[in-house]
């Protein structure tokens, strides 16, 4: 099958709509959102419907607008609450999804019928999903309710509704704070190039970082992004969405688990026993190691949904809710409620850059190592 | 595709009497675990089946004294439409998407070219953007076609945008089937389409299954496109079901019975096929 057979050529041909549709749906839009996030399309509520809009290039106003300015400190929250959110919604995952596995892994009765049971969840959709957890979450009602099986009086948290945050911090302080994290994570990569030898990237790196450090301590402090303090947290009523968001998806972590221990091979195990190694010894040394690269798969996955995530959260505590907004949802109420198309443009495309900072490295690493063997 | 979670264990462990206890801990954990994922089923059904007027917070867990069967008829009445249009839609979407995809996976991986894994890769992506960041032009271009509100608007983005997931299915699947197989079809002399049609596409169904079934269950749970892409007569059910149990005067029952029907579909299809389904699900996390 050499040069360009007339096989050759239907097999471009097959291929070619759906490159152009996506190269047009995926990588122009992309673009074309990033262009309009540029102007001011929709920023004057007379020229957003317009036929023909006046649509002026404004640069990066809309972004310095949704960080810096006075009127948005709802974007703010949200990209807090969608940081914090990841975290714990694939922690939450990520634990149970193992636990019920290695469970699994010992072959109880009726292990299918089990199976069934953790993951009928990942079928239904997040609007299903929010309806029903919206009703358990009431405030007088459903979980709340739990303790009075116990003879406790019932709880009252106001899962949905509660106005509370914790471990709040000034918004003024990101800079400072993003600069000190890059410069110790810069600092760690110094460490490790020296210790494997690497010259040049200690170098470079520790040069970095100590810039970073530099800038963070001398000149940080001095930096205003708002005139009065703002101060952003975990606001605790994104705590029922997380359980709700875990009750979904955590079958689906389950089931990778399950497929990688199921995957090890017998023998490993038998000579890990011969070894003498204890059940604790053998999963500590032998079987998690192996299943390091699903949970990295695992996070991967589970982090790129829950920083699209808010059909849930419009579900669960509406739309309107700026206690548990995330991004993704503020994007659809600006740009589809509000008619401000540019603004709209802007978290969307802040939202791809979240993304793709998960997707990119794994989707480039995981295709270099497959053309490696063809 | 090659990880699957095997229907049936390996050679199960012996229990002798030592084991007892730890099998009955296992057990326990099973069931508080199975409780966690089974107690807001049980809320859902009891609710639904409630009469308006015997749903307060107080009694959310008691099962109904009597069984009230018309909160269905009446979240029918509601959201039936809806489930009509979300039946055409994910029954036309996952059948342009399935077999675009299948024409797609046989011609990345059996007619490899150079840079081809660089197209795909290229080609998945689209599988992980947020919709949010494509939105805006999708609505403008679905609009400027004269498709806005109407259900083909819809059936267009579904499909475009489940193109990598169908295509990534059917690549991974037909790596599978041995380059043999078509190389003697060649020697045969026969070419792209008699391929396709007489070695590729018989062996396809397992592939066509897990695909289809994967599909569906996404177009049909499918929530942003809905709301942003169609108009009250064409609104899939996802979304007649948010604002169904968006009011907040709403007696409870109307929206847990919508949300019963909104998911029986997905829920049945599951149920029925789990083992295509959980494959489609291991297939998402990309790896060959």
């Amino acid at each position: 099958m050499k040069g360009l057979s007339r096989d050759r050529l239907w097999s471009i041909a097959v291929l070619l709509p759906s490159v152009v549709l996506l190269a047009v749906f995926v990588y122009g839009f992309i673009a074309r959102t990033v262009y309009v996030s540029m102007t001011d399309w929709g920023n004057d509520p007379a020229q957003a419907l317009a036929v023909n809009p006046i649509i002026r290039w404004v640069g990066f106003a809309n972004y310095q607008e949704l960080f810096t300015g006075f009127l948005q400190g709802r974007f703010r929250q949200e990209l807090v609450s969608t940081i914090f959110f990841t975290l714990f919604f694939i922690l939450g995952c990520l634990a149970l999804g193992l636990g019920l596995a290695l469970v699994l892994d010992r072959n109880p009765r009726g292990e299918g019928l089990w199976r069934t049971i953790f993951l009928f969840p990942m079928s239904l959709s997040f609007i299903v999903t929010g309806t029903i957890w919206r009703w358990m979450l009431q405030p007088q009602g459903g979980v709340n309710q739990f303790p009075q099986a116990l003879g406790l009086p019932a709880g009252n948290f106001s899962w949905l509704s509660s106005t509370e945050g914790i471990w709040k911090f000034d918004w003024n302080a990101l800079p400072l704070i993003t600069a000190s994290v890059v410069g110790l994570v810069l600092i760690l990569l110094a460490v490790r190039a020296a210790r494997a030898g690497d010259r040049t990237r200690a170098i470079v790196s520790g040069v970095c970082a100590a810039l970073l450090l530099g800038w963070a301590l001398l000149v940080g402090p001095n930096v205003r992004l708002l005139p009065a303090p703002e101060l952003h947290g975990f606001n605790l009523a994104l705590i029922g969405i997380i359980i709700a968001a875990v009750w979904q998806m955590s079958g689906y972590t389950m089931a990778l688990y399950l497929a990688g221990l199921r995957g090890i091979p017998e023998e490993l195990r038998e000579a890990a026993k011969v070894d003498g190694a204890s059940d604790f010894g053998m999963y500590r040394h032998v079987i998690f190691p192996l299943l390091a690269p699903i949970t990295l798969s695992a996070m991967i996955i589970l982090g790129h949904i829950s920083l699209k995530i808010f059909d849930l959260v419009y579900a669960m505590a509406g739309p309107d809710n700026t206690y548990t907004s995330v991004p993704a949802l503020n994007m659809y109420l600006t740009s589809f409620r509000q008619n401000q198309f540019a603004l709209g443009a802007a978290i969307g495309t802040i939202l791809l850059i979240l993304v793709a900072f998960v997707i990119v490295p794994y989707l480039s690493s995981s295709f270099r190592s497959e053309e490696g063997h063809a | 595709m090659t990880t699957t979670v095997p229907a049936t264990k390996a050679a199960p462990t012996p229990t002798s009497g030592k084991l007892g206890l730890r099998r009955v801990g296992l057990y326990v954990l099973l069931v508080i675990a199975a409780l966690f994922f089974l107690l807001p089923i049980y809320l859902l059904i009891a609710t639904a089946l409630k009469s308006p007027d015997a749903i307060n917070l107080a009694t959310t867990w008691q099962w109904p004294r009597a069984l009230n069967w018309a909160s269905f008829a009446d979240a029918w009445g509601k959201i039936g439409g809806n489930m009509l249009n979300s039946l055409f839609l994910a029954v036309v979407a996952t059948i342009l998407s399935a077999l675009l995809g299948s024409l797609n996976g046989y011609a990345l991986s059996k007619w490899r070219f150079r840079g081809a894994n660089t197209l795909f890769a290229l080609m998945l992506f689209g599988m992980f953007i947020p919709y949010q960041a494509v939105l805006i032009p999708l609505f403008q271009f679905v609009k400027s076609l004269g498709l806005y509100g109407s259900i083909w608007g819809l059936i267009l983005a579904h499909v475009v945008y489940g193109l990598p997931i169908t295509t990534l299915i059917f690549r991974n699947y037909y790596a599978e089937v041995p380059d043999a197989l078509v190389e003697a079809a060649t020697i045969d002399g026969a070419g792209f389409w008699s391929i396709y049609r007489q070695v590729i596409f018989p062996l396809s169904v397992p592939g066509f299954v897990v695909v289809i079934i994967w599909e569906f269950t996404q177009v049909w749970n499918e929530f942003l496109f809905a709301a942003t892409l169609t108009n009250t007569s064409s609104q899939p059910v996802t979304y007649a079901l948010s604002q169904l149990a968006g009011g907040q005067a709403v007696s409870w029952n109307l929206p847990m019975a919508g949300a019963i029907l909104a998911a029986l579909p997905t829920l049945l299809v599951y149920i029925l096929l789990g083992r295509f389904f959980v494959r489609g699900l291991l297939a998402g996390s990309v790896k060959g």
